[in-house]
């Protein structure tokens, strides 16, 4: 059997579809490019699968898809995005994120330089949050049929027995908390497509949850709810929330934290912030009493230095998200329908 | 009447309009560029989408609209080559760096737009590019209104214009307006304050019985307008009939490529017809964009026409009068019905 | 139809062979930076505020006009002077 010829150049530039297949070319692409940098005990086994000794308790897991374009932006990449989408996925959920499952569709024809650069930033995501690479799978895909890379994963945590975050939970009178700043990964990587190009001083807040959520379970009170707003933004969970909880939520345009520089820039593209994805950022639900005390929790963690309270849960008919804007007027906000193009008109 | 849809979705998005609530009605008139498109022209650009060899390039707004065969969304889906783009510049460019592809970029919009087209074609002439051209549906901000009017169908105490095609048309450009029809016009941007001063300055006039041109976006608008874009504007494009949607053909209201910017058309250049207008039924866009009737009065609201399927474009644009209903609050505003 | 949003002229840069479209400005908008075209503003300079819409300037703004609005509007206790125009009109005094 021949080994095939691609296989031999240790100095292959390019992804191509051997090292997809499983063999030699496969084998020694992780020994070169993936595996030193993401050593860790449960993966140097190199087993088909990982084995943890998970403490009596609950187990959280959770599933994660990344399709980013660009695949690099500024403040973070798609193997940023892949570590903090899921450990944040498990943290919200009052879990303590263990380990991670990583699946690579790479497509034919990315530079190795570009997967360097992504694996360097999986490795360092997974460090700043506590986690590992626990397993993971590598496919190449042919040229065209794969964006360049997307990846999967699943992450474990550990659920923590002193909290107990459930939409259920929220009554009239609670208190709505957003640990920072929203708009800027979304409106980042808009700014990096090709069509839209802008410069911009946004970075994307991709950044690990696990620290600021647990010293807001510690700290904070009785968290009762915890959702990061990612795809459909802010507006996305509110309303995803009126409708589990049947209460209204009144929203304060006021004073939900936004810096200049994305609101305006979301202006530019005729976009609305409220529906522009976030990922280093939580929207938090407690009660009155507890409030003050969870933001100031938040704020002593350098994620959630410019948390606020931005509104307040009510029980009104029909359950709805209001905001109350700076005109000193009212509209309702909705899930946004999908995609949101950059309008000029 | 506000007639720029930017207005009907600030006066919303900004709570203004809850504020006013059933001491002012508000009627939303045909200023949204997508709506007042006729169905013709979205049908011949998903004609023109599905052509391999054809990139259409277009405002994101357009994408959703529906035809009679599908948008050019769901085209793209099936591998349409659709591209949205900020700026008619970057149509332009990218026909130059892909001689390759035949690129097609949606003319659509008022003054405040028109004349980027023009611009774009001027650069496009001077590069000597062969592969660019463009399907126009410009429209134009006065007589569309001055039809309205003439119509005699819509009992209104004064008009809110549009502050941004006012920056390109200047405040004169309402002066016969007012003349003709003893109608209040005051010229307004679309920051809240700005708006509720244009909107109490045509309640001022109203009530006393005035009629005049105001403007009370001079940061921005100037007496004559921007004489540089009116010169882009007739240097490339004349007055011509143009067909509004659901209201029929409105002469000298839309803009047509001059001879010698013949070879920029899409439809000669590339054998593609504007078929005749017809609404989906039950659609009631038409009336809608007239200000005749509210969202509410039309049996598909909410219910077989929404954002997530919306049958005509008044559902579709972020400016159409029904999206920004149905977005920023069908129940709490209230209705505002038309005349019985 | 009407979605502008005001920004400043950090930079202008002309093609001597394109009078009419060769003329570009970078505005900045609060922190993002778009180079614009200038096709329809020949007479903006450097430091000037214009209105963008679909990557061109509409107009120049009037800093005069804003300033004289906006303190009517806050010595009536009507309002706040939005952020951006009070960096226009501040830009104004500047010059005065």
């Amino acid at each position: 059997m021949t080994v095939n010829s691609h296989a031999n150049s240790s100095t292959d530039e390019q992804i191509v579809m051997a090292h997809g297949g499983g063999g030699e070319s496969t084998r020694r692409l992780l020994a070169e490019h993936v595996f030193p940098k993401l050593r860790n005990e449960l993966l140097d086994p190199l087993t088909d699968s990982a084995v943890l000794n998970v403490p009596p308790g609950r187990i959280c897991l959770t599933t994660d898809a990344f399709v980013v374009q660009p695949l690099e932006f500024p403040g973070g990449d798609i193997g940023t995005l892949a570590v903090c989408g899921t450990v944040n996925d498990l943290a919200v959920m009052g879990a303590t994120p263990k380990a991670l499952s990583l699946a690579l569709i790479i497509e034919q024809g990315l530079p190795l330089t570009t997967l360097d650069r992504i694996v360097d930033s999986i490795a360092a995501a997974a460090r700043q949050a506590g986690v590992v690479i626990a397993t993971g799978d590598t496919k190449v895909v042919e040229h065209g049929r794969g964006d360049g890379m997307t990846i999967t994963t699943a992450g474990i945590g550990i659920m923590r027995d002193d909290v107990q975050i459930a939409a259920d939970r929220i009554q009239p009178g609670d208190v709505v908390i957003v640990t920072g700043r929203i708009a800027e990964h979304g409106l980042a990587v808009m700014s990096a497509r090709e069509h839209l190009a802008f410069d911009s001083e946004l970075t994307s807040d991709v950044a690990p949850l696990g620290g600021l959520i647990e010293r807001l379970c510690s700290d904070g009170g009785d968290i009762k709810f915890m959702r990061d707003p990612t795809r459909s933004g802010l507006a996305g969970v509110l309303a995803d929330l009126a409708e589990t909880t049947g209460l209204t939520i009144e929203i304060d345009e006021d004073v939900i934290p936004i810096s200049p520089t994305a609101w305006h820039a979301a202006e530019l593209l005729g976009i609305d912030p409220l529906t522009v994805a976030n990922e280093g950022k939580c929207v938090v639900v407690v009660s009155a009493e507890d409030a003050e005390r969870a933001l100031a929790a938040c704020r002593r963690h350098p994620l959630g230095k410019r948390a606020a309270i931005i509104g307040r849960v009510f029980h009104r008919d029909p359950a709805l998200v209001e905001l109350i804007t700076r005109a000193g007027g009212r509209r309702i906000i909705q899930r946004p329908y999908g995609e949101e193009l950059p309008r000029i008109c | 009447m506000e007639i720029c849809g930017t207005h009907t979705v600030s006066l919303l998005r900004s709570g203004v309009k809850s504020l006013l609530g059933d001491v002012l009605r508000l009627i939303s008139g045909p200023g949204c560029p997508v709506c007042v498109t006729s169905q013709g022209y979205i049908d011949a650009a998903c004609e023109l989408a599905a052509r391999q060899e054809v990139t259409i390039c277009t405002y994101g707004d357009m994408v959703r609209v529906p035809g009679s065969h599908g948008s050019l969304e769901q085209l793209k889906a099936r591998g349409a080559d659709v591209m949205v783009i900020y700026c008619p510049r970057d149509a332009v460019h990218y026909a130059a760096a892909r001689s390759d592809r035949k690129v097609v970029f949606l003319a659509i919009g008022f003054e405040t737009t028109a004349p980027a087209t023009a611009a774009a074609i001027i650069e496009a002439e001077r590069m000597g590019l062969e592969n660019f051209h463009v399907l126009t549906a410009h429209k134009l901000v006065i007589p569309a209104v001055s039809a309205l009017l003439s119509g005699g169908d819509v009992a209104i105490d004064g008009l809110l214009c549009p502050g941004h095609v006012s920056t390109v048309i200047g405040a004169d450009a309402y002066r016969p307006v007012v003349d003709k029809w003893k109608m209040p016009c005051v010229i307004a941007g679309f920051e809240p304050l700005n708006m509720l001063v244009g909107i109490a300055e045509l309640v001022e006039q109203a009530v006393t019985g005035r009629a005049d041109v105001a403007n009370v976006y001079g940061v921005a608008v100037s007496p004559a307008g921007n004489r540089v874009a009116q010169g882009l504007l007739s240097r490339v494009f004349a007055p011509a009939p143009a067909v509004w949607r659901a209201i029929g053909t409105i002469d000298d209201s839309g803009l047509e490529l001059r001879p010698q910017y013949a070879r920029f058309d899409a439809r000669a250049e590339l054998d593609v017809q504007i078929g005749p207008d017809h609404e989906p039924p039950g659609c009631m866009c038409g009336q809608v964009i007239q200000g005749k009737v509210a969202p509410s009065a039309c049996s598909l609201f909410a219910t077989a026409c929404t954002p997530v399927k919306p049958v005509g474009p008044c559902m579709v644009s972020s400016e159409g009068t029904c999206a920004a209903w149905y977005k920023y609050g069908s129940s709490i505003t209230k209705a505002q019905v038309g005349p019985q | 139809m009407c979605l502008a949003v005001p920004g400043k002229i950090v930079g202008i840069s002309r093609d001597p062979d394109d009078e009419v479209t060769g003329m570009i400005g970078t505005v900045d908008f609060q922190g993002s930076r778009l180079d614009v075209s200038l096709a329809m503003t020949p007479e903006v300079t450097v430091g000037n505020w214009v209105l963008v819409h679909a990557g061109f300037a509409l107009t120049v703004l009037d800093e005069q006009a804003a300033r004289e609005t906006w303190q009517y509007i806050e010595s009536a206790d009507l309002g706040q002077m939005p952020k951006e125009l009070r960096d226009l009109s501040a830009g104004a005094a500047e010059q005065d």
